[in-house]
């Protein structure tokens, strides 16, 4: 069984609230739910659509086709009739749709008699589940779960009416319910709450005000510094300094926001203080698409920040992989003394998803910081060479008659200002070593589908859902297809490509961009050219059924 | 007494700078508070005066050109038993880093901010200053700067700064006492510190400072906001030094309890554990 419902109406008109509830009541129910928000860079007005897709068996992205409409307005019907499943019904008020084949349900009449406007949407998901064969009782407490004692009596009110104005066309079977529903941004929080983040500084930026929203809402109970700042510049700025200070630091933004804090980072390289810092990219350039998906900002991260220094690139595949590389990140950043750069996208920041509860038992925090002991010196160096190039670190304040010194300019072992040859050949050599040693450490991306395929995909970050499910309907089909998704992307590990680049006849790479910026870093770093590319660009995610077909144009074109 | 404890290194300063006195006047303070090297950190922003944590033993984060700011209160957040002491120059201060200037005295955070205030680019090489004077020539301005001259004291005091104050780098004495009222300060507290640039700036020299500054009379109530506000915009024939404003605010730290009454947030045990119960919200 696999179900979609979309909900489309005006920015304002409680599109939000009825899929909250809905995609709860369905989880609550056993379900796996996976729920994706199309939302315009408006406040009110304009036409915002979500839908909800529910199935007894794990999805990982949405449904190009719907089960149900439920529109909120005329333009809903219009925009969305295509969508429809041949079976497919359009529900909505009696006011809407009047010429169009749609079933009309007294929603509004419903709310008048409860005496509350607001809750039509609550009759309609009575109606909704009523459809599918599913009880009420779920949502009755979601309901009281979410609205204060008045306005959930009155929703429940409408949605035993909503319940009685349809007739059952299918009739589903609740299962147990084990499982938590979260999106990509709380993902991010969460995790890094969990690693022990103290300080999180941002700007709001949509779609990356999410992290920050999420850490600080939780910043009194978990005791964590969160300063909205004057800008981004201050933002990273701010951030390195409470790492230097020995705190667990983290800022994030989207494109535009990450460009600014681009000198900062290049400062995070030459003082070599870890930092963790999230981009949840949006389509540029410049303002672009605010509130679309996008990943366009590879490259860009890649090469953010003026000179070379060593850095870490961890794109997030999915909610769950968010939680555990995030707090993964504080580790590497710490270990190494460097910035990561975890990358996310609007999709993956803002669409929810059903998956097991997160192990918090499997996240390990690991310091790396030193004391009195590591000072072998008169003066406690910085900045000391040592066969990794990763210098014992001290916290200010922690070793009395020791200070720590760091430096944007390029500086000696104690962090003075120099302009010696030979010490800005050895501090260069010494920041890039860690590199060397970042490249034995990341990890191999994730391969799903055949193992060894004649068509092989490449991908990263959030198209991994969209992906995996073309990719296990064309091995249903039997197609000899697999698909190497990349986390760690920077630097890129190639073992696993290599290797399989033996068996491949074809090598397809599917992005969200328009120029294939992990093809063209393939090439870079493993000498192998992609076949293929499956590129898009229209700020709308992928959803499985398209990469599906267009992967099927690929494999079937000889 | 620590007296020796805060060494001093060579500075590559030039002969007769004006970050001499200050530097001496600092040492002096620091040591005068009875403090130790790794109990202050120093955070400065590029330009001479950004030098300063080279040139004295106390931790230091020399960062960006205009971002000396930003740094400090991370660490002072993320620390609050390290005394945080911003020294940059104008040029980092009030130019490149205005927009971080205003907001930090608009949250009100524990740091004392030392600008070494010479009126000119020293370390570009003579172009003008937020600070230099309307129609003086520069290396690049040559005929004359054609932008208004920025007053940071009537600056900070617009943005509730709790405490203004102007030193100058030829009065060590004096100097340093202002500098120990700003770092006991508990809240944010600019001292703009005038200093001639001996090779740059010929018009704002040591002569022309010298004939001009004075002390605020013994009975200068530096409470009174109007009063104040007067002589933060003195600046020409007399030039006031001394404290201009101070006044109690509650702090940015202070607003968070956890800060305030906890202990510092870099000294807490980190427990993964503990934010497992986070995940109620999403079963």
């Amino acid at each position: 069984m696999d179900y979609s419902i979309l909900v489309g109406g005006e920015a304002g008109q409680g599109m939000d609230t009825f899929a909250h509830i809905l995609e709860r009541t369905l989880k609550r129910l056993g379900f796996y739910v996976f729920k994706h928000n199309d939302y315009m860079s408006r406040v009110r007005g304009g036409h915002n659509f979500m839908q909800v897709r529910f199935s007894n068996v794990p999805i990982y992205t949405y449904s190009s086709k719907v089960d149900i409409v439920f529109a909120l307005n005329d333009e809903t019907v219009e925009l969305h009739k295509s969508k429809l499943k041949d079976e497919g019904i359009i529900v909505c008020d009696n006011d809407i749709g009047k010429d169009e084949d749609v079933l009309h349900l007294p929603l509004i009449d419903i709310s008048k008699e409860v005496k509350d406007r607001r809750v039509y949407t609550t009759a309609g998901l009575g109606a909704i589940l009523k459809y599918f064969g599913l009880p009420v009782d779920r949502a009755e407490s979601v309901l009281r779960d979410e609205f204060k004692e008045s306005a959930a009596e009155s929703n429940i009110k409408a949605l035993k009416k909503g319940y009685e104005v349809i007739e059952s066309k299918y009739n589903l079977e609740p299962s147990k319910d084990e499982n938590i529903i979260i999106n990509g941004n709380q993902a991010v929080g969460l995790g890094a709450i969990a690693a022990g983040c103290k300080f999180y500084c941002g700007y709001p930026m949509t779609p990356s005000s999410g992290v920050l929203e999420y850490i600080s809402s939780k910043s009194r109970e978990m005791e964590i510094m969160v300063d909205q700042v004057e800008d981004e510049v201050a933002a990273l700025n701010m951030a390195l300094g409470a790492s230097y200070a020995g705190v667990r630091a983290m800022t994030g933004s989207s494109g535009g926001g990450f460009a600014l804090m681009v000198e900062a980072l290049s400062l995070a390289g030459i003082i070599e203080t870890p930092v963790v810092v999230i981009n949840v990219q949006r389509p540029g350039p410049a303002t672009g698409f605010p509130t679309r998906t996008e990943q366009a900002d590879l490259r860009f991260m890649i090469h953010a920040g003026h000179g070379e220094f060593p850095r870490m690139i961890i794109a997030l595949r999915d909610p769950e992989d968010a939680f555990y590389q995030t707090a993964r990140a504080f580790n590497l950043a710490e270990k190494y003394q460097i910035p990561v750069l975890l990358m996310s996208d609007q999709h993956l920041a803002d669409y929810t998803r059903t998956m097991k509860p997160f192990d918090f038992s499997k996240i390990n925090i690991e310091r790396h910081i030193s004391g009195a002991e590591a000072v072998t010196d008169e003066e406690y160096k910085r900045y000391k060479y040592t066969g990794n190039g990763i210098s014992p670190r001290l916290i200010p304040g922690k070793v009395p008659g020791q200070v720590v010194l760091v430096d944007s300019d390029e500086h000696d072992e104690r962090g003075n200002i120099t302009e010696s040859a030979e010490t800005r050949i050895n501090m260069v050599n010494k920041r890039l070593k860690k590199f060397e040693a970042l490249k034995e450490e990341v990890e191999e991306p994730w391969l799903i589908g055949t193992e060894e395929p004649e068509n092989l995909i490449v991908c990263w970050g959030s198209t991994y859902g969209a992906v995996r499910e073309a990719v296990e309907r064309l091995n249903g089909e039997g197609v000899s297809v697999g698909a190497l998704v990349y986390g760690d992307i920077w630097p890129l590990p190639t073992k696993r490509l290599l290797e399989m680049n033996k068996y491949a006849k074809k090598i397809i790479d599917i992005e969200q961009n328009a120029t294939g910026q992990l093809d063209s870093l393939i090439r870079e770093e493993a000498l192998i050219k992609c076949s293929h590319k499956v590129l898009k660009y229209d700020g709308r995610p992928f959803s499985g059924d398209e990469i599906y077909e267009r992967l099927k144009g690929v494999i079937d074109n000889e | 007494m620590s007296k020796h404890e805060f060494k001093l290194y060579e500075p590559a300063w030039c002969p007769g700078c004006g970050n001499f006195g200050i530097r001496t006047a600092l040492k002096q303070a620091l040591e005068e508070l009875g403090l130790k090297p790794h109990e202050v950190v120093i955070s400065s922003g590029i330009g001479q005066a950004a030098k300063m944590p080279h040139y004295i033993k106390v931790n230091g984060f020399n960062g960006l050109h205009g971002r000396a700011l930003p740094p400090a209160i991370g660490i002072k957040m993320s620390n609050k038993d390290l005394k945080v002491i911003v020294e940059s120059g104008d040029g980092d201060s009030y130019g490149e880093g205005g927009n971080h200037f205003i907001h930090t005295i608009r949250r009100n955070i524990d740091i004392a901010h030392f600008v070494h205030d010479n009126q000119i680019y020293g370390l570009t090489k003579g172009q003008g200053s937020p600070t230099t004077a309307m129609g003086q020539k520069t290396t690049l301005q040559f005929d004359g700067v054609k932008v208004e001259q920025l007053n940071p004291l009537a600056l900070a005091m617009t943005m509730g700064a709790g405490f203004v104050a102007r030193g100058f780098s030829g009065d060590i004495p004096h100097l340093v006492e202002i500098m120990k009222e700003a770092i006991n300060y508990k809240g944010y507290a600019l001292v703009d510190i005038l200093q001639p640039c001996v090779v740059w700036n010929k018009v704002n020299t040591f002569a022309w400072y010298k004939k001009r500054v004075y002390h605020l009379p013994e009975d200068y109530d530096y409470t009174n906001k109007e009063e104040a506000f007067k002589k933060a915009m003195e600046f020409g024939d007399r030039i006031p030094t001394g404290i201009i404003y101070k006044v109690d605010k509650e702090t940015y730290d202070d607003k968070f309890d956890f800060i305030k009454n906890g202990k510092p947030l870099v000294d807490r045990e980190l427990n993964p554990m503990d934010a497992e119960k986070l995940l109620e919200e999403f079963v």
